[in-house]
């Protein structure tokens, strides 16, 4: 019994330590950069980010029933807006902390060229897109097609990606060879990691924005507001300019 | 009440899975004939591969596949030889993956099913002159049947129960690879909860029909008995 008693107690310490953790959110797309930024953070803090990535609109489902995180770095500004008026939130706490930047990509050298001519060509087997219903690359992807006057024409050729990585893994186990992606995964210190890409001009689709905001879960986390502080310095946002992102 | 993507989701699933039952019937028997008569040191490494599915993430299964059935996978290459294209995002790339997924479900029942029989009856059969061939078509298949509409109902239940394979290398193509599990998934990433309910309701119903179904003739069977 004693045993026990003294377990239960070291247990309670253990939590009471881990007090200024941080529960996130965060969109598949800004996975790579978020990592090098949480890293920076919980150097600089000492306060510890426990980072979930995957789909926004699985994160909302989540949310709205009960999901134990604080903070929400959305890859749209539809679905914070959203949790936001439901009143999921932290009021005044939302804010824009990257637009995205669409990207056509092939994992083969020299396939795709500057100007998306691959796409008139028809010279590919799949194009793989992230699901246009519920991610707002791919509905940019579509919309820009749609500029292009060739959702037609590409339809037959779409797979759809569960989320952005997904969509890039299609093409990067070459089972696709080409693929609407978020440029912050093919890119890292300002420059393509691999293979060849055409950056789509922003007049092609509307803006990706990209909010963060702060969950109910989380109106009393220090390490919460200390993240989202941390999101706005010059220190983060140059980290996320280097993935290819712009800021608002 | 269902949309027609939802309809068109069904209709490919019951494809899927009857297209899959299909096929298991024809690896499965000679695969749990063999393990239920063999005495060879092979019968433990073979019945533990079959039974691997039942243990396995369906992520291993999926990302294995989707390498091997890539264009660069041995699988792949096999494909693309034949002028076939490659698997992955195709309705029979699916049916590749939901055999491997669903062939404990067959070859289980069966193999229990064939022990069942035992020596007695193959031994008659071989004195009055039947042939092994004989044999299993006119003593084995109709003493096992019971064996074999258990088998049949759960591959086919298990197959339409498929999500996480199809969704690693499906693509999500509406009347090619958006099979019923993968449709409700999209239902509620797109916040569309009225019709992931209906969706979901009809699968629960038919879920517990056919697994009502068995247990009944299960309780039949031994009534008679």
């Amino acid at each position: 019994m004693q045993r026990l008693s003294a377990l239960i107690v070291s247990l309670l310490a253990a939590a009471g330590l881990h007090a200024s953790e941080v529960r996130v959110a965060v969109a598949a797309n800004f996975t790579a950069p978020m990592q090098q930024i949480a890293a920076d953070f919980e150097k600089n803090s000492g306060h510890v980010a426990k980072l979930s990535f995957g789909a926004t609109g699985k994160f909302y489902a989540q949310i709205v029933n009960g999901a134990p995180f604080e903070l929400l770095l959305a890859a749209d500004d539809t679905t914070p807006d959203k949790l936001e008026k439901e009143g999921h939130t932290v009021a005044g706490s939302r804010f824009t902390y990257a637009v995205g930047t669409l990207i056509l990509w092939s994992s083969k050298p020299d396939f795709v060229d500057g100007k998306g001519e691959v796409l008139k060509s028809g010279k590919f087997n799949k194009l793989s897109i992230a699901n246009p219903k519920t991610a707002p690359y791919g509905a940019a992807a579509v919309e820009t097609l749609k500029k292009l006057n060739l959702l037609a024409a590409v339809q037959p050729k779409f797979v759809q990606g569960e989320n952005i990585s997904q969509t890039l893994q299609f093409v990067s186990t070459g089972n696709a060879d080409l693929g609407f992606v978020a440029m912050s995964q093919v890119f890292k210190d300002g420059k393509l990691s691999s293979g060849s890409a055409w950056i789509i001009p922003g007049e092609f689709h509307e803006p990706i924005y990209q909010d963060a905001v702060i969950l109910a879960k989380g109106k009393d986390s220090a390490a919460a507001a200390a993240l989202l502080a941390y999101l706005k310095s010059d220190k983060a946002r140059a980290v996320i300019k280097s993935f290819g992102y712009d800021l608002r | 009440m269902l949309t027609d993507s939802d309809l068109q989701a069904i209709w490919l699933t019951i494809r899927l899975a009857g297209i899959t039952t299909l096929i298991l019937f024809l690896i499965g028997t000679p695969i749990a004939w063999w393990l239920a008569r063999t005495r060879s040191w092979w019968k433990g490494p073979l019945g533990a591969v079959v039974a691997l599915p039942l243990v396995l993430p369906p992520s291993v299964l999926g990302f294995y596949l989707l390498l091997a059935m890539g264009p660069n996978g041995p699988v792949g290459q096999f494909t693309q030889s034949l002028g076939l294209g490659t698997l992955p995002f195709t309705f029979w790339g699916l049916v590749v993956a939901s055999v491997f997924y669903s062939v404990p479900f067959m070859v289980q029942p069966l193999q229990n099913a064939f022990e069942a029989i035992g020596d007695r009856p193959l031994e008659v059969a071989a004195t009055l002159r039947a042939s092994p061939l004989d044999t299993f078509f006119s003593v084995v298949l109709p003493l096992a049947r019971p064996g074999f509409i258990t088998a049949g109902i759960l591959t086919f239940a298990h197959t339409v129960g498929e999500f996480g394979v199809v969704l690693m290398i499906g693509g999500n193509i509406p009347g090619v690879t958006r099979v019923a599990s993968v449709q409700i998934y999209d239902h509620v990433e797109a916040m569309e909860y009225g019709d992931a309910h209906r969706l979901s309701a009809v699968m629960l119903a038919f879920s517990f029909a056919v697994l009502l179904t068995m247990y009944m003739r299960r309780s039949n069977l031994r009534r008679e008995a």
